[in-house]
């Protein structure tokens, strides 16, 4: 349910920098959500339609590109995919370890006109 | 027809909210105060394990109570001589740093010691948002099961201390340490694992004395 402000946000900051570029509205946002972000795409695109309207954003497509979560392995250092309720790495006895991957949440580029 | 131009932004969605918490960690250093964000689910006894806490602390502690809605806890610690003042979210799930930026400036810091900011009871959404902490200190319990490092990952990874509660009950419980202690290494390779009891009291001296040392660090 965080989605919510974190949509005002997503769109205060496009519209600042569809501004800053003298663009009139904003057509897309390009975002990027690890799937261990935390947050979840589609309630941002749910919300982001609600909210958008009557500001720069309003109408504009949101295209949210998803990153698998990988997990580094402590021995033999190979990256996987974790599964449930273990993390064993697949290819040795290892354990895999938290890494930055799929835990990104940005706003990759806007279009603008 | 108009032109449609790409324009590149790589801006990260929370860059704004870390930037105030880190306002507010400076702010706080200033007079000798050290931030720690308490997290963990609903009745794991994170105002239980401030109680306890503050029976062994020699540092001034300062209390936040962060809950969606009442002001229970924060009635409870004032009652006991702790200056708490209460932030109510109404349906947030999470503290973040602009709430506690505005709080901060409502808390009388008349000498260096320790702010507690007890955050809404979630194990998922406190651990996406700094708030300007030095400390993140995780309470689980024996009686949520011994999977959570493995369904909640995040929280256990973020936690600079966990805090196992509730351990006098384990002998009433399938409560599997080992289990547990593997899913927090894998994520958390050296943080520390207190056991304490809320109940009985035990462990908590050395809770505190961990947190001193943590105080002690950030005073000139």
């Amino acid at each position: 349910m965080h989605e919510l402000p974190i949509t005002q946000h997503i769109i205060k900051i496009a519209e600042k920098h569809c501004r800053d570029n003298g663009g009139s509205r904003v057509t897309k946002v390009n975002l990027v959500i690890g799937d261990y972000s935390g947050y979840v795409g589609d309630s941002v695109q749910m919300y982001f339609d609600i909210i958008s309207e009557g500001t720069l954003c309003e109408g504009a497509l949101v295209d949210i590109q998803h990153v698998e979560p990988k997990l580094r392995c402590n021995k033999c250092g190979r990256l996987f995919k974790k599964q449930l309720l273990t993390f064993d790495c697949p290819y040795c006895d290892g354990q895999g370890e938290m890494t930055d991957i799929g835990k990104e949440f940005f706003i990759d580029t806007i279009e603008i006109e | 027809m108009h032109d449609i131009r790409k324009i590149d932004i790589q801006e990260g969605i929370l860059d704004e909210n870390d930037h105030i918490a880190e306002h507010v960690k400076e702010h706080m250093e200033e007079h000798g105060i050290l931030v720690v964000n308490e997290m963990g689910a609903p009745g794991v006894g994170k105002t239980t394990t401030l109680k306890n806490i503050f029976k062994h602390l020699k540092s001034k502690p300062y209390v936040i109570e962060g809950d969606i809605e009442s002001d229970l806890d924060t009635k409870d610690l004032n009652s006991l001589g702790i200056e708490t003042h209460q932030i109510n979210t109404y349906g947030a799930c999470h503290l973040d740093a602009p709430m506690i930026e505005h709080m901060t400036h409502h808390v009388h810091f008349t000498e260096p010691g320790i702010l507690f900011i007890e955050n809404i009871g979630n194990l998922v959404c406190p651990a996406e948002f700094s708030i300007g902490e030095h400390v993140k200190m995780l309470v689980s319990t024996v009686t949520e099961g011994s999977d959570k490092p493995y369904k909640y990952p995040l929280a256990f990874e973020k936690a600079d201390i966990i805090i196992l509660n509730k351990v006098d009950l384990i002998p009433y419980l399938d409560f599997d340490e080992e289990f547990f202690t593997k899913g927090v290494r894998a994520l958390n390779k050296d943080v520390p694992i207190f056991k304490v009891s809320g109940k009985t009291g035990e462990g908590f001296e050395e809770v505190a004395a961990w947190l001193e040392e943590k105080a002690a660090s950030i005073r000139p």
